[in-house]
């Protein structure tokens, strides 16, 4: 922690690499004092408590290929992960370094905001904790600081009622997500009694999405409920166009990965 | 920056003494400073898998890992994979019996990337293992032979010959 304060300006610290290398040998970053927390072995664990997974920063994505825990959450991770680049990228790539690069269209960014992560982040001058909301403040834009890191990660479990499911697009496995759904929900006698519905690719983070969620609570879980609230998380994004696909068809994709996240997560709830 | 740091890599059960800038990354050390020139280096940001090596048992790109991140692990590399006599590994004689190379740049890295993820998993299915092809880059064959002799190589492996 000493070394990253007083490297505080210059120095980056690196991860799994797997972002910060590839744009190092673009030249497009250029910093002049690395720091490596593969040597941290105190930061690559996985912890279960009553209520929590905590996940240190240095997890490899590879960790969660099986359910790391038992319920919905544990499975939920293993559904996500394939989604992750590809194999040689999720061996080497974590947990901890996807958050901090927040990339729109990172996985674990839907993760961490849909499920209200909450981040412990340490420097030389102790921890602090962050929750998800105040964590990602824009693309590429963490609350970590020069001199801070990110340390854990504080998921809340799902009971066994909640099922969940995820859905992500784009035009080659592996690639960038154009755009992607995380949702779960709980049915009650066939009506949705609560709902968790997060968006990436298609805003400047990932984000979970209070409106979509007001709007399942009460309604049948039905496919007609999953395509009208699909259409209205449409209406709720700007997406960017560029070469991989236009704004309006990243709209259009809304609707879809949503309306297909939230069938999943019904068929899963009603299992 | 032109300093260098004297580190010791294990590649394929063999050590080698370096002098590396910090900066260079494994996949160069291994072809430059190692004289292993079997790993390929195509697209250097990660994409292409060519570069695709064992660290610590698992597939990973060499050009995404700084040689000096290295130190301490045991490295294997596609050099390795025939034995001392000669006699090549079940996925190399399975890629040459079904045809799964054409010009040969990228196998090295197919090679790698498919002992690591069989030996992490000798059961895989064929959906699993055109998953894991669709990691790395062939601009020859169409990936059709290579998903074939993937196959081929699993059931030899699983049968309990070496590997």
């Amino acid at each position: 922690m000493k070394l990253i304060k007083a490297n505080a300006a210059d120095g980056r610290v690196i991860a799994g690499g797997q972002s910060l290398v590839a744009a190092m040998n673009f030249r497009l970053a250029r910093p002049d004092v690395l720091i490596d927390l593969n040597g941290v072995k105190e930061l690559d664990f996985i912890e279960e408590t009553p209520g929590e997974l905590v996940i240190g920063a240095m997890t490899r994505h590879a960790a969660f290929h099986k359910p790391v825990c038992d319920g919905p959450l544990g499975r939920l991770l293993s559904k996500v992960v394939p989604n992750i680049a590809h194999y040689p990228i999720r061996n080497r790539g974590t947990f901890g370094g996807s958050l901090c690069h927040a990339d729109p269209a990172s996985e674990w960014c839907v993760v961490a905001a849909t499920l209200d992560a909450t981040m412990k982040i340490g420097s030389a001058e102790g921890d602090r904790e962050v929750p998800a909301a105040d964590f990602f403040r824009g693309s590429f834009t963490t609350a970590v600081e020069p001199g801070e890191i990110l340390v854990a990660i504080r998921l809340p479990k799902l009971d066994a009622g909640w099922g969940t499911g995820f859905y992500e697009y784009s035009r080659r496995k592996g690639d960038f997500a154009l755009a992607m759904a995380l949702t779960a929900l709980r049915v009650e006698g066939g009506a949705i009694s609560a709902a968790r519905v997060g968006l990436g690719g298609v805003a400047d983070h990932g984000k979970r999405m209070a409106d979509l969620e007001a709007a399942l609570v009460g309604k049948p879980a039905t496919a007609e409920t999953f395509a009208e609230v699909g259409k209205l998380a449409s209406t709720l994004v700007s997406p960017y166009g560029d070469i991989h696909g236009s704004a309006e068809y990243r709209r259009d994709l809304t609707a879809t990965v949503v309306a297909r996240a939230l069938a999943e997560a019904a068929d899963e709830a009603t299992a | 920056m032109t300093e260098t740091r004297d580190i010791t890599l294990d590649v394929n059960g063999k050590r080698h003494a370096l002098s590396v800038e910090p900066r260079k990354n494994l996949a160069d050390a291994l072809r430059d400073d190692c004289g292993l020139t079997g790993t390929h280096v195509g697209c250097e940001h990660g994409v292409c898998g060519a570069c695709t090596v064992l660290v610590d048992g698992r597939a990973v790109r060499s050009c995404l890992m700084f040689a000096v991140q290295a130190e301490g692990t045991a490295i294997e590399t596609v050099e390795g994979l025939a034995s001392e006599d000669g006699e090549l590994h079940p996925l190399q004689q399975a890629f040459w019996d079904k045809h799964g190379l054409q010009c040969g740049f990228c196998t090295p890295g197919f090679l790698m990337l498919a002992v690591g993820a069989l030996r992490e998993n000798p059961e895989m299915t064929d959906v699993e293992i055109r998953e894991l092809v669709s990691s790395n880059l062939c601009r020859c064959t169409g990936y059709q032979n290579i998903l074939t002799a993937v196959r081929a190589a699993a059931d030899v492996m699983r049968a309990g010959t070496n590997g």
